[in-house]
């Protein structure tokens, strides 16, 4: 069991290396020159001289080799240090420390209310026998995929806040602010979560340990609910990396429609500004994010089932 | 094949949303005549009504010529972002498969990598380094989709690769460039030409969602993203200019899944 873990840490931070690396590649090497951007951002850009540019790009380590750029960023951030941002000269860490508290309570709240509704939806949609509402609810979730989360928020706040005013549309204080935002965010994961689980809970409802538990005589909420569904949660949490990736980038989103602050706003905001060491810090950010859940997923899993034995070389039995 | 379009009035209503879509990216004279760039200030934040169908924006242009405009820019970055995925994903995924060995496993691993920063991210890094614009964008949201397309790329190769009839063409002394392009291509393509068609719908949502947090077009020019947040400021009194672009984007993406699954499942009845 430990040494599984030391396994699968040790391929967790072979990911983060990668990562670091691609978004490294992508910002770094492609043609865009951050330093002219930075300088130009204020509509100043006829005012920088070359030789001031060249200092600039000095002062930022920019003039050096790509390779001696990249050793040197790479070795700071195995000590957690990303560099300073190019635009407020913060440092990045904690920029992205100061922003993550709201982006993790919504994102968190959000994941909450994902899971209760698409298993609200999965449950209802496999449970009983009416074609028609089964029917109904199935094709729900591949609908809500083909809705854009920006305009779905847009709509809550038309109705929900405008027109009947029942919840404030901006603004990021008390929980009355993080509804709308929430449940914004929780309709795309939640469809993802109903559609897993409707698949999964079907195939585990024609199982024979259900035919089993019927004719030991358990009535239908419980072979729903303790057979059917624990056996199916295993498929529906080994998607809960790609689940909280997703809830993570539709939180730039989110955040955007509802103006609240967060690190959806950050990287929006770093993007615009060609920050590179904002940009890269968040992406880094977010794969270390689905490392980290996914490793969780592993561990949990033998705890929902206890027919998975962790091995040392990481392999699952 | 139009007997059993008309059978499935579903998939024609999507053939049909599709259709027009195109027409309005191809010809938007034809479907929106007013001039989708100039305002007459007498008639800003006008609602839908028979003279402009879907309202008035806040300098007086008409939303519908916006919209059918725009369909021109948002189809384009479509298309190409999926061209993009599907070029890339198809040389990496066909090269791992057909070599297998080393090179296999150090591309299918940077894949691995791809797959674990969330696509957005991605794309939102591609953009910084890339600048704004529709082609800049179209390109970012394509690499964010490289990944999938490899995977099955790969796993199509590898299937053909082991048929009988590619043993035949190398015993024959078929060269590998001739295995690969004659014979081994043409047979993979089906799954990664049905992921395509699916990756449309997906381009779409992610080509506004970029146009939305202001990445797109510049200002003047009608993009759908652009459109929607545009509106964004009126929500409170002027309800259509959020609300009816992006209906037209929940029909446009609804009607590319559609017709996708439709193309899958004849190919698997097949």
């Amino acid at each position: 069991m430990r040494l599984y873990v030391l396994h699968r840490m040790g391929q967790a931070a072979v990911v983060l290396w990668a990562a670091y690396t691609v978004s490294f590649l992508i910002l770094v090497l492609l043609p865009g020159d951050a330093i002219a951007a930075l300088t130009g951002a204020g509509g100043a850009a006829a005012s920088v001289s070359p030789e001031r540019l060249a200092e600039l790009r000095r002062e930022y380590g920019v003039d050096k080799p790509v390779l001696v750029q990249y050793g040197t960023h790479l070795a700071d951030a195995v000590r957690g240090d990303f560099g300073a941002s190019f635009a407020t000269g913060r440092p990045v860490g904690s920029l992205i420390a100061e922003a993550l508290p709201q982006t993790l309570t919504l994102t968190l709240t959000a994941l909450a209310l994902a899971l209760v509704l698409g298993a609200g939806v999965a449950l209802a949609a496999t449970y009983g026998s009416r074609p028609w509402l089964r029917q109904l609810l199935l094709s729900l979730p591949p609908l809500v995929g083909s809705v854009p989360a920006f305009w779905v928020g847009l709509m809550l706040i038309q109705f929900l806040s405008f027109r009947f005013r029942i919840f404030p549309a901006f603004g990021d204080d008390g929980w009355r602010g993080l509804v709308l935002p929430a449940l914004t965010l929780a309709v795309p994961t939640a469809a993802i979560v109903a559609q897993v689980l409707a698949r999964s809970l079907t195939t585990a409802l024609a199982e024979p340990y259900v035919r089993t538990a019927r004719a030991k005589g358990a009535g239908p909420v419980r072979v729903h609910l303790r057979h059917a569904l624990r056996n199916a949660s295993l498929p529906a949490l080994t998607v809960a990396g790609l689940l909280v990736g997703g809830l993570l980038a539709n939180s730039v989103l989110v955040e955007t429609v509802f103006s609240r602050n967060g690190l959806g706003r950050v990287i929006v905001a770093a993007v615009t500004a060609q920050d590179v060491p904002v940009v890269q810090g968040v992406v880094v950010l977010s794969a270390a994010v689905f490392v980290v859940v996914n490793l969780i997923v592993d561990l949990l899993s033998p705890l929902v089932d206890p027919r998975i034995v962790l091995t040392g070389t990481g392999g699952r039995t | 094949m139009t007997t059993s379009l008309l059978r499935r009035p579903g998939l024609a209503l999507s053939v049909l949303v599709v259709a027009l879509v195109v027409l309005a990216a191809c010809l938007p004279g034809l479907l929106a005549p007013a001039d989708p760039l100039r305002g007459v200030p007498e008639q800003r934040f006008q609602p839908p009504s028979a003279s402009h169908w879907f309202g008035t924006d806040e300098l007086g242009r008409d939303l519908y010529a916006r919209v059918v405009h725009g369909a021109a820019l948002s189809l384009k970055a479509t298309l190409v972002a999926v061209a993009v995925a599907f070029v890339a994903g198809g040389a990496i995924g066909g090269v791992a498969g057909f070599a297998g060995g080393r090179i296999d496993g150090v591309l299918m691993r940077a894949v691995d990598v791809l797959l674990s920063i969330p696509a957005l991210f991605l794309s939102l890094a591609l953009v910084t380094a890339l600048g704004r614009g529709t082609l800049n964008v179209a390109v970012a949201v394509g690499a964010a989709s490289v990944a999938a397309f490899s995977r099955v790329m790969r796993a199509e190769v590898l299937r053909v690769r082991q048929a009988a009839y590619v043993d035949a063409a190398r015993v024959c002394g078929v060269r590998w460039g001739g295995v690969l392009f004659r014979h081994v291509l043409p047979n993979a393509r089906g799954p990664v030409i049905a992921l395509a068609t699916l990756d449309l719908g997906t381009a779409v949502l992610a080509v506004a969602s970029l146009g939305f947090l202001g990445y797109g077009a510049p200002p003047p020019a009608p993009e759908w993203g652009t459109l929607i947040s545009g509106g964004r400021d009126y929500l409170a009194n002027a309800w259509w200019l959020s609300t009816l672009p992006g209906l037209v984007v929940v029909a446009t993406v609804l009607s590319l899944n559609r017709i996708a699954r439709a193309l899958d499942g004849e190919r698997l009845h097949r």
